[in-house]
């Protein structure tokens, strides 16, 4: 029991960081703009959150700066996307490959090197009080680190703003029907940035959940395509906030069972056991493909421009 | 202040607004070398400088200009119908893996006959490795940019799997590395290059020649600018995908071959080097034209080559070479909209009012 308490456990701090990204790029993807950035904006996160981190010993200011990251690299996405109107897929991409490059550049000389204990011991698990109390459940997800409780009650809190408030509703139509929208007042373009960059500081505080919490030492290529497969699980989770907590803690067990099943000495390599996530995302977007249902569909302007004058 | 469309620009003016926005992207990077503390028209001298400077720079600029060539070619194809294969990562690794099965068991076999039997193999694995997203793509509508960018993690864990402990050298002392290919495995070289130049140059030939004077490569550009109206037209779209994609992650496929046989000797995890993204941008850049992707590789080549020069000189983390290339692509990405739309600045004359 203890050992799968433990592993669930465990299971819920791997999927913490692909849970920010999702929810960031579900919200970018309702306003109508397929942020393929995801890498790079966790990268981006990642990087400046450690640094900030390890020069000032300040675990806050460490999380603002990578929220702040990962929102400058969404606003570069967002103003050519939505004020000059690029092709969606390759600024994206390139944003991926700007981010990579900036935290590689960035973080050349922080290779290895180790976070004050002021901060681990911060984002340490620490007993949520009276929800650690229930029995199992509060074991699995009350007796985690500060992070992750702010994980929820974001989810909690965008999850309200999505579903039952007119800010909600905006932004969905802004994403379903840009003219219409536009013709009710709604200011698209206002909306699109924000969101964008709403999107772009989730992403940011997963790379730096992983920089600060995770693997509190830096190392090159940290996020290792989790931006890509928390773009994927915003398809897994048909663009709702609430599912995508389900996709992150299943995606996250993926990750770290190999690890975990290495004790067993089972038959199968630990590569190809390592394949698993990625092979579980293709198995996702193939089914999610096959089963496609009415109400669960991406929204409807997803991956175009909005251009007044051509409609 | 409103924006409108304007008519398409002659080929001149796009050329132009293009070079300006490189330009604006250099004197971007320029000011932030200037913040780092450092004399941006020395760093770019001596990135140019560590790109052609002397012959030996010059090879290794040829040898990183070749794999990023034909990977841009590759994913070029599929780009031009708007099917983003991202996997081209992958299908290097595949292509190289299956060239590799044949350097490392049929060794014996004449040397002509070993490397054609290698590239074969490379690109039909290649193919295949793309084979697979656009089958799900073309049947079911599945995503392929997510499939064919998580293809390319599996691929190198098998890679990794295969170096680390399935083909593992056992007279390697240990040390996780491939056995190297025999003499006969390794591609010639020709004016001290191997010869992936030359196959570069006849690719650039033959894509151009696929893309513009072939029926599907007709279809293609139909597909890529309206799928309706190639189904109106009467195409095959899921034929001429599965086609399509087969040739795209075929080219991408022999990448690994060459990078096997003519740079590393073997199979090994560090074969692309990350060529698989560069070409995106490589591919993007030259407007999807197969005769400037030449130029573009070649001048991203020196690039990278540069970042590595000005690493060693001036301690600059060779990624400087990325951040620019990205630079780039967003500053020509910016200045199409200078290409498509024009802003009308509207001032309001006596009498008239506001629209």
């Amino acid at each position: 029991m203890s050992m799968i308490i433990s592993f669930l456990s465990a299971t819920v701090q791997a999927g913490t960081p692909l849970l920010f990204a999702t929810v960031g790029e579900i919200f970018s993807q309702k306003v109508g703009n397929l942020n393929l950035g995801l890498e790079g904006m966790m990268m981006m996160g990642a990087v400046t959150g450690f640094i900030v981190g390890y020069n000032t010993g300040n675990p806050i200011l460490a999380v603002i700066a990578a929220a702040l990251a990962g929102a400058a690299g969404a606003l570069i996405y967002a103003f050519l996307t939505v004020t000059l109107k690029t092709n969606q897929e390759v600024t994206g991409l390139t944003l991926t490959i700007f981010g990579a490059g900036y935290a590689s550049f960035v973080g050349n000389s922080m290779v290895g090197l180790k976070l004050a204990d002021n901060i681990t011991a911060f984002y340490a698990k620490t007993p949520f009080p009276l929800f650690s109390q229930i029995p199992f459940l509060g074991d699995i997800f009350f007796k985690q680190s500060v992070f992750v409780y702010f994980s929820y009650f974001t989810v909690i809190v965008l999850g309200i703003l999505l579903y039952k408030t007119k800010y909600g509703l905006n932004l969905r139509m802004v994403g379903e029907n840009p003219a219409a929208a536009d013709a009710s007042g709604i200011n698209v373009a206002g909306y699109k940035y924000f969101y964008i960059l709403l999107g772009g500081a989730l992403s940011g505080l997963g790379g730096a959940f992983l920089s600060l919490v995770y693997i509190p030492v830096w190392q090159e290529n940290i996020t290792a395509g989790k931006g890509w497969i928390a773009v994927a699980l915003v398809i897994f989770a048909t663009w709702n906030p609430y599912r995508a907590v389900v996709g992150a803690y299943f995606f996250g067990g993926l990750d770290i069972i190999g690890f975990r099943l290495q004790k067993f000495s089972i038959p199968i390599p630990i590569y190809i056991i390592d394949m698993l996530p990625y092979l579980a995302t293709i198995a996702v977007l193939i089914l999610m493909s096959i089963k496609r249902s009415r109400e669960n569909k991406a929204p409807a302007s997803l991956g175009r421009a909005y251009f007044r004058e051509e409609r | 202040m409103r924006i409108a469309k304007r008519s398409e620009l002659t080929g001149n003016r796009i050329l132009l607004v293009r070079l300006a926005a490189v330009a604006g992207a250099l004197v971007f990077g320029g000011i932030f070398l200037l913040i780092l503390g450092q004399n941006p028209f020395v760093i770019y001298g001596s990135m140019i400088n560590g790109g052609l400077g002397s012959f030996f720079r010059f090879r290794e600029t040829i040898n990183t200009t070749i794999p990023l060539l034909l990977t841009s070619l590759g994913v070029m194809i599929a780009f031009k119908m708007k099917f983003w294969n991202i996997g081209a990562e992958g299908q290097i690794y595949m292509g190289a893996f299956a060239a590799s099965y044949f350097a490392l068991n049929f060794s014996d076999l004449p040397k002509p006959i070993l490397l054609i039997v290698m590239a074969v193999a490379a690109m039909v694995m290649g193919g295949i490795w793309l084979l697979i997203p656009a089958w799900f793509k073309s049947k079911f509508g599945t995503n392929e940019t997510l499939f064919t960018l998580m293809l390319n993690y599996v691929a190198i864990k098998w890679v990794t799997y295969l170096q680390y402990s399935l083909w593992k050298d056992p007279n390697a002392m240990g040390f996780p590395k491939i056995a190297s290919f025999t003499e006969n495995a390794l591609i010639p070289k020709l004016f001290g290059i191997h010869i992936g130049w030359i196959i570069s140059l006849i690719f650039i030939y033959l894509v151009y020649m696929f893309l513009s004077h072939t029926k599907t490569g007709y279809e293609i550009s139909v597909i890529g600018e309206s799928e309706n109206t190639a189904r109106y037209a009467g195409i095959d779209i899921k034929k001429a995908i599965l086609k399509t994609m087969f040739i795209s992650g075929g080219i991408c496929g022999l990448v690994g071959m060459i990078q096997a046989s003519g740079i590393s000797g073997t199979l090994s995890v560090d074969l692309s080097g990350g060529v698989g993204f560069t070409a995106i941008i490589t591919a993007w850049l030259s407007g999807l034209n197969p005769i400037v992707v030449g130029i573009v590789s070649f001048l991203f080549a020196m690039l990278q080559q540069g970042g590595s020069y000005i690493q060693t000189a001036y301690q600059i983390p060779s990624s400087a070479a990325e951040i620019l290339q990205s630079l780039i692509l967003f500053f020509v990405l910016a200045s199409e909209f200078v290409i498509r739309y024009k802003v009308v600045l509207k001032f309001k004359a006596k009498g008239e009012v506001e629209a």
